[in-house]
């Protein structure tokens, strides 16, 4: 009976964040564009797959994925847990020490990404744009990989305390120069990859990292040093992106 | 027996996207932390939840969202209304972005450090407000951000200028923007895409590049989400130094 009532509330709310979209669409297709839908049925039905598939999605996270993923954080950001694996102890704990955060952040981060229903969709969009040359599996792998990346890197950050803006200008400054050789086809989708990597299963799991890092390691404020997380996991797919679409063109050049 | 076939396709290639999460949760429980699983049944429906929903969405994805978004680019186009289909850009990126969840949850975490580090009274009256003020910000910023990346799609501006105009201005408010809200201001730029509007936009854009003669999808259509997780860094940390 409680699960019921859970799915209930899952499929209400999930309907609250459609509801102003589906308002502005057929507002507009109604007063302004005074056509009907071609195949309405059809999408209809479209958007009630949509609704319900992305209750369900979200029930089994919040089910199954997000109590254990974010107490696995706590625990592994806990200081007994660090001290725990090293062989000598001493004070204070160095930015070295903490091996299994690193990997974790750059695991979850992956694995999360993989996931990520907005970026599917993204990728079934460009690879059928771009006529099947880019391969969604491909694309997926690669913003995944950014993503590791950039969360184990915002790790390394709240562990040593550096500010959080000479990264990403440093980041900003590293994509600029990469536009300027990447293949020209991939530059929009390289920046949009981007945006779309951090949104249902990512967001959580890796504020509840954040979190458990910025108040346990001492000197840090939750409040201030516990964000940024995301933003690190928004800039470098970008990169990731690019330097993938770089390889597959050197590839096909080689090949040739 | 084809619709069999489909749906069995579709669970196989969603359990192939969990696969990676499965095996690092359980990686990290059992060999790191050395825990056996709490709640193991548990756990099951609720990767068999996650699997139907990504299966069912996915399939929802191509029957509804993508033609929605194809379609109305493409009677905007025929129409040849600049000011409806800009109208309608806006209120898609305002409309999708007040009533999104993550922000929602941001913004209140925001208005706790604008308290405490004083820059606000420290009541609830007061917190609130701020709450309301930075989800409206934000919801502007997108609005405008899809509204600029619609007239780009339409006038074929290559999209590094405007991103790398974006950068600068994000610098720039770097510089002058209180030291407590530049985390979030950099955060909000990731959460206001949805899954529901990512693809409805990338579709608009797409159709919007596919049915102007001399715009080619691959290289105009993309590139409207970028825009959106870039002018809400700048409005956020403008919010922040106004308030």
């Amino acid at each position: 009976m409680d699960f019921l009532s859970e799915i209930f509330s899952v499929v209400l709310s999930t309907m609250g964040d459609v509801l102003p979209i589906v308002a502005i669409i057929f507002g507009f297709q109604l007063f302004v564009i005074k056509r009907p839908f071609p195949n309405l049925k059809r999408v209809l039905i479209g958007l009630l797959y949509v609704l319900i598939g992305l209750s369900f999605f979200l029930i089994g996270l919040e089910e199954a994925l997000f109590p254990l993923g974010k107490l696995m954080a706590k625990q592994l950001t806990d200081p007994e847990f660090i001290r725990s694996g090293l062989d000598v102890v001493t004070n204070g704990l160095v930015w070295s020490d903490y091996t299994w955060v690193y990997l974790f952040a750059f695991a979850i981060g992956f694995s999360t990404t993989i996931a990520e229903p907005s970026l599917i969709a993204v990728a079934l969009m460009a690879n059928e744009v771009s006529g099947g040359s880019i391969s969604a599996r491909g694309l997926r792998i690669s913003v995944a990989v950014g993503v590791a990346i950039g969360i184990a890197l915002g790790v390394f950050r709240i562990v040593t305390g550096t500010p959080l803006h000479y990264y990403i200008m440093a980041g900003y400054v590293i994509v600029i120069i990469q536009t300027f050789y990447a293949p020209k086809m991939i530059v929009g989708l390289a920046y949009d990859s981007g945006g779309v990597t951090t949104s249902t299963v990512t967001v959580p799991l890796v504020a509840a990292l954040g979190l458990g890092l910025a108040s346990t390691i001492p000197g840090r404020n939750p409040l201030l040093d516990g964000f940024g997380l995301i933003a690190f996991a928004s800039l470098f797919p970008i990169m990731s992106v690019m330097c993938y679409a770089q390889i597959s063109e050197w590839l096909a050049k080689k090949a040739k | 027996m084809n619709t069999f076939l489909d749906v069995f396709k579709s669970l196989f290639s969603s359990s192939r996207d969990l696969l990676p999460i499965i095996l690092v949760v359980t990686f990290f429980q059992l060999f790191v932390l050395q825990q056996p699983f709490p709640e193991l049944g548990k756990m099951i429906v609720g990767i068999l939840f996650v699997m139907a929903g990504m299966s069912m969405f996915i399939r929802g994805l191509e029957m509804g969202l993508f033609p929605i978004g194809e379609s109305m680019a493409y009677s905007f186009a025929r129409k040849g209304s600049l000011f409806w289909l800009l109208l309608f850009s806006f209120l898609l990126g305002f409309g999708t972005t007040i009533a999104e969840p993550a922000l929602i949850a941001v913004a209140k975490e925001a208005s706790v450090i604008a308290a405490e580090g004083g820059m606000i009274e420290n009541n609830k009256e007061a917190m609130r407000a701020y709450a309301t003020g930075l989800r409206v910000t934000v919801a502007l910023s997108v609005g405008l951000a899809i509204l600029v990346g619609v007239i780009r799609i339409i006038k074929g501006w290559p999209i590094q200028y405007l991103i790398a105009a974006g950068y600068i201005g994000v610098v720039i408010m770097t510089a002058f923007a209180p030291k407590e809200i530049i985390g979030i201001a950099y955060d909000s730029g990731g959460v206001t895409t949805s899954t529901i509007t990512v693809p409805l936009v990338t579709a608009l854009g797409v159709g919007l590049a596919s049915s102007i003669s001399g715009r080619n999808p691959m290289i105009d259509g993309f590139g409207l989400i970028a825009f959106a997780s870039l002018t809400p860094m700048i409005f956020v940390m403008a919010y922040g130094m106004i308030i």
